[in-house]
Protein backbone atom coordinates (compact mmCIF):
# COMPACT_ATOMS: atom_id res chain seq x y z
CA UNK A 1 0.00 0.00 0.00
CA UNK A 2 1.09 2.94 -1.05
CA UNK A 3 0.26 6.67 0.35
CA UNK A 4 0.57 10.33 -1.29
CA UNK A 5 3.42 10.43 -3.44
CA UNK A 6 4.38 7.22 -3.55
CA UNK A 7 5.81 7.17 0.33
CA UNK A 8 4.90 3.66 1.51
CA UNK A 9 2.52 3.43 4.44
CA UNK A 10 4.49 1.55 7.06
CA UNK A 11 7.18 3.80 6.83
CA UNK A 12 4.70 7.22 7.66
CA UNK A 13 5.21 8.90 10.38
CA UNK A 14 1.63 9.97 11.63
CA UNK A 15 2.93 13.13 13.14
CA UNK A 16 4.89 14.21 9.71
CA UNK A 17 1.82 12.73 7.57
CA UNK A 18 -0.59 14.98 6.12
CA UNK A 19 -4.18 14.19 6.95
CA UNK A 20 -5.08 12.46 3.93
CA UNK A 21 -1.89 10.43 4.22
CA UNK A 22 -3.08 9.71 7.50
CA UNK A 23 -6.75 8.32 6.50
CA UNK A 24 -5.35 6.07 3.61
CA UNK A 25 -3.26 4.40 5.78
CA UNK A 26 -5.66 4.45 8.75
CA UNK A 27 -8.57 2.22 7.06
CA UNK A 28 -8.69 -0.76 5.36
CA UNK A 29 -7.61 0.01 1.68
CA UNK A 30 -9.75 1.63 -0.90
CA UNK A 31 -12.46 2.32 1.39
CA UNK A 32 -12.68 6.00 1.85
CA UNK A 33 -15.34 7.29 0.68
CA UNK A 34 -15.26 11.10 1.21
CA UNK A 35 -18.29 13.49 1.64
CA UNK A 36 -18.50 16.98 0.26
CA UNK A 37 -15.03 16.47 -0.84
CA UNK A 38 -12.34 18.83 -2.72
CA UNK A 39 -13.94 19.36 -5.63
CA UNK A 40 -17.18 20.56 -4.24
CA UNK A 41 -14.90 23.78 -3.16
CA UNK A 42 -16.94 24.36 0.11
CA UNK A 43 -14.33 26.75 1.08
CA UNK A 44 -14.29 29.30 4.15
CA UNK A 45 -16.56 32.54 3.88
CA UNK A 46 -14.45 34.31 5.68
CA UNK A 47 -10.87 33.88 4.78
CA UNK A 48 -11.20 36.00 1.50
CA UNK A 49 -12.49 39.15 3.94
CA UNK A 50 -8.79 38.80 5.08
CA UNK A 51 -7.28 38.04 1.89
CA UNK A 52 -5.66 34.88 3.35
CA UNK A 53 -5.65 31.56 0.89
CA UNK A 54 -8.24 29.00 0.84
CA UNK A 55 -8.34 25.12 1.13
CA UNK A 56 -10.93 23.17 -0.70
CA UNK A 57 -11.63 20.85 1.85
CA UNK A 58 -11.42 23.79 4.40
CA UNK A 59 -9.02 21.90 6.16
CA UNK A 60 -11.26 18.72 7.32
CA UNK A 61 -11.75 15.38 5.38
CA UNK A 62 -15.23 13.99 5.95
CA UNK A 63 -16.45 10.73 4.93
CA UNK A 64 -17.09 6.82 5.45
CA UNK A 65 -14.78 3.59 5.06
CA UNK A 66 -13.93 0.39 6.34
CA UNK A 67 -11.55 -0.82 9.59
CA UNK A 68 -10.86 -4.43 10.05
CA UNK A 69 -14.10 -4.92 7.74
CA UNK A 70 -16.29 -2.66 10.05
CA UNK A 71 -18.41 0.19 8.64
CA UNK A 72 -17.10 3.72 10.48
CA UNK A 73 -17.90 7.56 9.92
CA UNK A 74 -15.00 9.52 9.96
CA UNK A 75 -13.35 13.28 10.08
CA UNK A 76 -9.43 14.41 9.52
CA UNK A 77 -8.16 17.79 10.73
CA UNK A 78 -5.12 18.99 8.60
CA UNK A 79 -3.29 20.93 11.04
CA UNK A 80 -0.71 22.41 8.80
CA UNK A 81 -3.90 24.39 6.94
CA UNK A 82 -4.14 27.61 9.53
CA UNK A 83 -3.42 25.31 12.39
CA UNK A 84 -6.03 22.73 11.56
CA UNK A 85 -8.53 25.32 13.60
CA UNK A 86 -12.14 25.20 13.97
CA UNK A 87 -14.01 27.85 10.90
CA UNK A 88 -17.53 28.00 10.10
CA UNK A 89 -17.20 25.40 7.25
CA UNK A 90 -14.16 23.18 8.84
CA UNK A 91 -16.97 22.96 11.91
CA UNK A 92 -19.98 21.80 10.11
CA UNK A 93 -18.69 19.54 8.45
CA UNK A 94 -18.28 17.62 11.19
CA UNK A 95 -21.09 18.22 12.97
CA UNK A 96 -23.07 17.22 9.75
CA UNK A 97 -21.03 13.83 10.04
CA UNK A 98 -22.22 13.52 13.81
CA UNK A 99 -25.61 13.95 12.83
CA UNK A 100 -24.95 11.14 10.64
CA UNK A 101 -23.56 9.41 12.70
CA UNK A 102 -26.58 9.16 15.52
CA UNK A 103 -28.87 8.68 12.59
CA UNK A 104 -26.79 5.60 11.07
CA UNK A 105 -25.91 4.86 15.00
CA UNK A 106 -22.52 4.23 13.30
CA UNK A 107 -19.48 4.94 14.97
CA UNK A 108 -17.00 8.02 14.26
CA UNK A 109 -13.09 7.88 14.00
CA UNK A 110 -11.98 11.92 14.53
CA UNK A 111 -8.05 12.17 14.02
CA UNK A 112 -7.80 15.91 15.30
CA UNK A 113 -4.88 17.85 14.70
CA UNK A 114 -5.91 21.31 15.51
CA UNK A 115 -4.96 24.66 17.21
CA UNK A 116 -8.76 25.69 18.35
CA UNK A 117 -10.20 28.03 17.01
CA UNK A 118 -9.56 29.84 13.97
CA UNK A 119 -9.55 33.75 14.79
CA UNK A 120 -10.00 34.71 11.35
CA UNK A 121 -13.97 33.64 12.05
CA UNK A 122 -13.77 33.13 15.60
CA UNK A 123 -17.69 33.41 17.09
CA UNK A 124 -18.68 30.99 13.85
CA UNK A 125 -15.03 28.78 15.26
CA UNK A 126 -16.85 28.61 18.09
CA UNK A 127 -20.35 28.28 17.20
CA UNK A 128 -19.32 25.59 15.40
CA UNK A 129 -17.57 23.73 18.71
CA UNK A 130 -20.58 24.24 20.55
CA UNK A 131 -21.99 22.27 17.62
CA UNK A 132 -20.16 19.67 17.30
CA UNK A 133 -19.67 18.89 20.89
CA UNK A 134 -23.67 19.31 21.01
CA UNK A 135 -23.67 16.59 18.43
CA UNK A 136 -21.20 14.53 20.06
CA UNK A 137 -23.08 13.98 22.98
CA UNK A 138 -26.44 13.45 21.13
CA UNK A 139 -24.49 10.49 19.27
CA UNK A 140 -22.97 9.10 21.98
CA UNK A 141 -26.10 8.51 24.34
CA UNK A 142 -27.60 6.73 21.51
CA UNK A 143 -24.70 4.44 22.11
CA UNK A 144 -22.49 5.54 19.26
CA UNK A 145 -18.85 5.49 19.58
CA UNK A 146 -17.10 8.43 19.02
CA UNK A 147 -12.85 7.80 18.70
CA UNK A 148 -10.45 10.45 18.78
CA UNK A 149 -7.04 10.07 17.50
CA UNK A 150 -3.98 12.11 19.07
CA UNK A 151 -0.79 12.80 17.61
CA UNK A 152 -0.26 15.54 14.64
CA UNK A 153 1.45 18.27 14.48
CA UNK A 154 -1.45 21.22 16.05
CA UNK A 155 -1.58 18.49 19.17
CA UNK A 156 -5.46 18.99 19.99
CA UNK A 157 -5.69 22.44 21.80
CA UNK A 158 -8.98 24.98 22.58
CA UNK A 159 -12.08 24.03 21.62
CA UNK A 160 -10.75 20.76 19.72
CA UNK A 161 -9.21 19.73 23.43
CA UNK A 162 -12.68 20.29 24.86
CA UNK A 163 -14.58 17.99 21.89
CA UNK A 164 -11.75 15.47 22.43
CA UNK A 165 -13.17 15.57 25.97
CA UNK A 166 -15.98 14.86 25.29
CA UNK A 167 -15.14 11.26 23.02
CA UNK A 168 -15.58 7.83 24.15
CA UNK A 169 -12.00 7.06 23.69
CA UNK A 170 -8.78 9.11 23.17
CA UNK A 171 -5.69 7.16 21.68
CA UNK A 172 -2.72 8.86 21.67
CA UNK A 173 1.06 9.28 20.57
CA UNK A 174 4.09 10.76 22.31
CA UNK A 175 3.54 13.83 19.95
CA UNK A 176 -0.11 14.53 20.80
CA UNK A 177 -0.36 17.30 23.11
CA UNK A 178 -3.31 17.70 24.36
CA UNK A 179 -4.76 20.60 26.18
CA UNK A 180 -7.38 24.01 26.22
CA UNK A 181 -4.60 26.99 27.00
CA UNK A 182 -1.54 26.12 24.99
CA UNK A 183 1.62 27.00 25.86
CA UNK A 184 1.76 30.48 24.14
CA UNK A 185 -1.41 31.56 25.42
CA UNK A 186 -0.36 30.48 29.09
CA UNK A 187 2.97 32.70 28.53
CA UNK A 188 1.19 35.26 27.24
CA UNK A 189 -1.48 35.65 30.11
CA UNK A 190 0.43 34.07 33.18
CA UNK A 191 4.25 35.04 32.59
CA UNK A 192 6.96 33.20 31.37
CA UNK A 193 7.77 31.88 35.31
CA UNK A 194 4.28 29.93 34.98
CA UNK A 195 5.38 28.32 31.70
CA UNK A 196 7.96 29.13 29.22
CA UNK A 197 6.49 28.45 26.11
CA UNK A 198 9.95 27.78 24.35
CA UNK A 199 11.03 24.83 27.01
CA UNK A 200 9.65 21.95 24.41
CA UNK A 201 10.54 19.13 27.28
CA UNK A 202 8.07 20.61 29.67
CA UNK A 203 5.66 20.91 27.24
CA UNK A 204 5.61 17.38 26.13
CA UNK A 205 5.51 16.53 29.75
CA UNK A 206 2.56 18.65 30.88
CA UNK A 207 0.52 17.89 27.72
CA UNK A 208 2.26 14.98 25.84
CA UNK A 209 0.48 11.80 25.16
CA UNK A 210 2.99 10.36 27.94
CA UNK A 211 1.08 12.79 30.65
CA UNK A 212 -2.34 12.47 29.65
CA UNK A 213 -1.84 8.78 29.31
CA UNK A 214 -1.10 8.40 33.03
CA UNK A 215 -3.46 11.16 34.51
CA UNK A 216 -6.39 9.39 32.34
CA UNK A 217 -6.46 11.79 29.83
CA UNK A 218 -5.90 9.88 27.50
CA UNK A 219 -6.98 6.12 27.04
CA UNK A 220 -4.35 4.29 24.90
CA UNK A 221 -1.05 4.81 24.10
CA UNK A 222 0.62 4.34 20.89
CA UNK A 223 3.75 4.72 18.52
CA UNK A 224 3.58 7.31 16.13
CA UNK A 225 2.80 5.29 13.05
CA UNK A 226 -0.39 4.97 11.72
CA UNK A 227 -0.28 0.87 12.29
CA UNK A 228 -0.46 1.33 15.46
CA UNK A 229 -3.33 3.88 15.08
CA UNK A 230 -4.84 1.75 13.71
CA UNK A 231 -4.53 -1.45 15.74
CA UNK A 232 -5.58 0.98 18.89
CA UNK A 233 -8.30 2.38 16.40
CA UNK A 234 -10.11 -1.53 16.48
CA UNK A 235 -8.78 -1.93 20.06
CA UNK A 236 -11.64 1.35 21.01
CA UNK A 237 -14.33 0.34 18.79
CA UNK A 238 -14.85 -3.23 20.87
CA UNK A 239 -14.84 -1.23 24.31
CA UNK A 240 -18.28 -0.63 25.76
CA UNK A 241 -20.44 2.33 24.33
CA UNK A 242 -23.02 4.64 25.80
CA UNK A 243 -22.74 7.72 28.21
CA UNK A 244 -24.98 7.75 31.31
CA UNK A 245 -25.43 9.96 34.47
CA UNK A 246 -23.65 7.24 36.75
CA UNK A 247 -20.25 7.64 33.67
CA UNK A 248 -20.38 11.01 34.37
CA UNK A 249 -20.69 10.99 38.69
CA UNK A 250 -17.93 8.49 38.51
CA UNK A 251 -15.74 11.04 36.48
CA UNK A 252 -16.74 13.84 38.25
CA UNK A 253 -15.25 12.70 41.75
CA UNK A 254 -12.05 11.03 39.90
CA UNK A 255 -11.47 14.45 39.06
CA UNK A 256 -12.18 15.76 42.80
CA UNK A 257 -9.58 13.37 43.86
CA UNK A 258 -7.13 14.25 41.24
CA UNK A 259 -7.21 17.95 42.74
CA UNK A 260 -6.53 16.61 46.08
CA UNK A 261 -3.67 14.27 44.95
CA UNK A 262 -1.77 16.68 42.89
CA UNK A 263 -3.16 19.55 43.57
CA UNK A 264 0.12 20.89 45.28
CA UNK A 265 2.68 19.24 42.35
CA UNK A 266 4.18 21.63 40.79
CA UNK A 267 5.28 19.29 37.65
CA UNK A 268 4.23 16.57 36.30
CA UNK A 269 7.44 14.27 37.54
CA UNK A 270 6.18 15.21 40.94
CA UNK A 271 2.52 13.52 39.86
CA UNK A 272 3.91 10.91 38.09
CA UNK A 273 5.84 10.49 41.21
CA UNK A 274 2.58 10.43 43.51
CA UNK A 275 1.26 7.87 40.72
CA UNK A 276 4.07 5.74 42.08
CA UNK A 277 6.42 5.54 39.16
CA UNK A 278 9.77 4.16 40.04
CA UNK A 279 12.25 6.60 38.74
CA UNK A 280 9.33 9.18 37.41
CA UNK A 281 12.30 11.71 35.65
CA UNK A 282 12.96 8.51 32.99
CA UNK A 283 9.70 8.45 31.66
CA UNK A 284 10.31 11.15 28.93
CA UNK A 285 13.26 8.79 27.57
CA UNK A 286 11.48 5.54 27.38
CA UNK A 287 10.59 3.81 24.42
CA UNK A 288 6.21 2.81 23.79
CA UNK A 289 6.39 -0.81 25.46
CA UNK A 290 8.52 -0.02 28.36
CA UNK A 291 6.70 3.11 28.95
CA UNK A 292 2.95 1.46 28.75
CA UNK A 293 5.01 -1.15 31.15
CA UNK A 294 5.78 1.40 33.53
CA UNK A 295 2.25 2.99 33.68
CA UNK A 296 0.42 0.18 34.03
CA UNK A 297 -1.18 -0.71 37.55
CA UNK A 298 -0.43 2.75 38.19
CA UNK A 299 -1.49 5.42 35.91
CA UNK A 300 -5.42 6.88 35.84
CA UNK A 301 -8.04 5.49 34.10
CA UNK A 302 -10.82 7.92 32.67
CA UNK A 303 -13.28 5.28 31.45
CA UNK A 304 -15.22 6.96 28.72
CA UNK A 305 -15.18 10.48 30.25
CA UNK A 306 -12.54 12.58 31.01
CA UNK B 1 -4.13 37.55 -3.09
CA UNK B 2 -3.79 37.14 -6.71
CA UNK B 3 -5.70 34.92 -9.07
CA UNK B 4 -4.66 33.88 -12.83
CA UNK B 5 -6.90 31.46 -15.09
CA UNK B 6 -4.87 29.74 -18.29
CA UNK B 7 -6.72 27.62 -20.73
CA UNK B 8 -4.10 25.69 -22.24
CA UNK B 9 -3.78 23.64 -25.58
CA UNK B 10 -2.34 20.30 -24.37
CA UNK B 11 -0.13 18.02 -26.65
CA UNK B 12 0.10 15.07 -24.38
CA UNK B 13 -3.45 13.85 -23.24
CA UNK B 14 -3.78 12.92 -19.57
CA UNK B 15 -3.45 8.73 -18.65
CA UNK B 16 -5.69 6.66 -16.73
CA UNK B 17 -9.18 7.29 -15.54
CA UNK B 18 -8.95 8.67 -11.83
CA UNK B 19 -11.56 11.16 -12.03
CA UNK B 20 -9.73 13.61 -9.57
CA UNK B 21 -6.63 14.13 -7.67
CA UNK B 22 -5.60 15.95 -4.72
CA UNK B 23 -1.82 16.94 -3.18
CA UNK B 24 -0.45 19.23 -1.04
CA UNK B 25 -1.43 21.17 1.73
CA UNK B 26 -2.04 25.53 1.58
CA UNK B 27 0.45 26.19 4.27
CA UNK B 28 3.53 28.31 4.39
CA UNK B 29 5.64 28.00 1.64
CA UNK B 30 3.44 24.68 0.47
CA UNK B 31 0.37 24.75 -2.07
CA UNK B 32 -2.76 22.01 -2.94
CA UNK B 33 -3.07 20.84 -6.60
CA UNK B 34 -6.91 19.50 -7.18
CA UNK B 35 -7.04 18.08 -10.85
CA UNK B 36 -10.08 17.03 -12.50
CA UNK B 37 -10.88 15.64 -15.77
CA UNK B 38 -13.31 17.86 -17.19
CA UNK B 39 -11.86 19.47 -20.21
CA UNK B 40 -11.51 18.64 -23.56
CA UNK B 41 -8.29 16.02 -24.60
CA UNK B 42 -6.22 18.72 -26.04
CA UNK B 43 -6.89 21.48 -23.52
CA UNK B 44 -5.39 22.05 -19.66
CA UNK B 45 -7.06 25.08 -17.55
CA UNK B 46 -5.35 26.45 -14.56
CA UNK B 47 -6.59 28.09 -12.13
CA UNK B 48 -4.11 29.78 -9.51
CA UNK B 49 -4.98 31.71 -6.15
CA UNK B 50 -1.84 32.71 -4.81
CA UNK B 51 -1.20 34.96 -1.90
CA UNK B 52 1.85 36.23 -2.66
CA UNK B 53 1.49 39.40 -5.10
CA UNK B 54 3.75 40.24 -8.96
CA UNK B 55 5.01 36.97 -9.78
CA UNK B 56 2.47 36.44 -12.79
CA UNK B 57 5.16 35.82 -15.21
CA UNK B 58 6.66 33.06 -13.38
CA UNK B 59 3.18 31.05 -12.74
CA UNK B 60 2.97 31.78 -16.62
CA UNK B 61 6.40 29.82 -17.13
CA UNK B 62 6.09 27.36 -14.77
CA UNK B 63 2.50 26.43 -15.80
CA UNK B 64 3.14 26.75 -19.43
CA UNK B 65 6.47 24.61 -19.48
CA UNK B 66 4.46 21.67 -17.63
CA UNK B 67 1.35 21.59 -19.32
CA UNK B 68 3.86 21.43 -22.55
CA UNK B 69 5.93 18.43 -21.17
CA UNK B 70 3.23 16.35 -19.12
CA UNK B 71 0.44 14.70 -19.92
CA UNK B 72 -1.85 17.20 -18.66
CA UNK B 73 -4.59 17.49 -21.95
CA UNK B 74 -8.10 16.97 -20.43
CA UNK B 75 -7.06 18.05 -17.05
CA UNK B 76 -8.42 20.70 -15.04
CA UNK B 77 -5.77 22.09 -12.44
CA UNK B 78 -7.10 24.29 -9.56
CA UNK B 79 -4.07 25.30 -7.23
CA UNK B 80 -4.46 27.00 -4.01
CA UNK B 81 -0.59 28.65 -3.17
CA UNK B 82 0.65 29.97 0.14
CA UNK B 83 3.81 30.91 -1.43
CA UNK B 84 5.65 28.14 -2.51
CA UNK B 85 8.75 28.14 -4.25
CA UNK B 86 8.68 27.29 -8.23
CA UNK B 87 10.38 23.80 -7.59
CA UNK B 88 7.69 23.05 -5.18
CA UNK B 89 5.10 24.36 -7.74
CA UNK B 90 6.66 21.96 -10.12
CA UNK B 91 6.68 19.16 -7.70
CA UNK B 92 3.07 19.43 -6.82
CA UNK B 93 2.20 19.77 -10.34
CA UNK B 94 3.88 16.55 -11.07
CA UNK B 95 2.44 14.61 -8.44
CA UNK B 96 -1.16 15.40 -8.45
CA UNK B 97 -1.04 14.49 -12.43
CA UNK B 98 0.75 11.07 -11.32
CA UNK B 99 -1.78 10.49 -9.08
CA UNK B 100 -5.21 11.10 -11.61
CA UNK B 101 -3.32 9.15 -14.44
CA UNK B 102 -4.04 6.05 -12.40
CA UNK B 103 -6.24 3.76 -12.97
CA UNK B 104 -9.80 3.28 -10.90
CA UNK B 105 -11.92 6.26 -9.68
Amino acid sequence: MTGVGGIAADGLSWYEATARQRVGALVDPRTFVELIGPEQRETSPHLTIFDLPEQFDDGMIVGHASIGGRAILLAAQEGRFMGGAFGEVHGAKLTGLLRAAQALRRDVVVLFDTGGVRLQEANAGELAVAEIIRALVCARSVGVRIVGLIGGRAGCYGGGGVIAGCCSTLIASEHGRIGVSGPDVIETNMGVEEFDARDRALIWRTMGGKHRYLIGGADLFVDDRPAAFREATLTALRRRAGLDLDTLLAEHARLERRIARFGDKTDAIDVWTALGIENAGTIPELGTRDFVRSAAGHRESADEAR
Amino acid sequence: MERMTYRLTAPHPAGGTRRQAIVGVVASGNLEVLVERTQPLDVCSVEIATSVRGFNAVWEAVVTDFVARRPTGGLRIAINDSGARPDTVALRLAQAVRLISAEGV
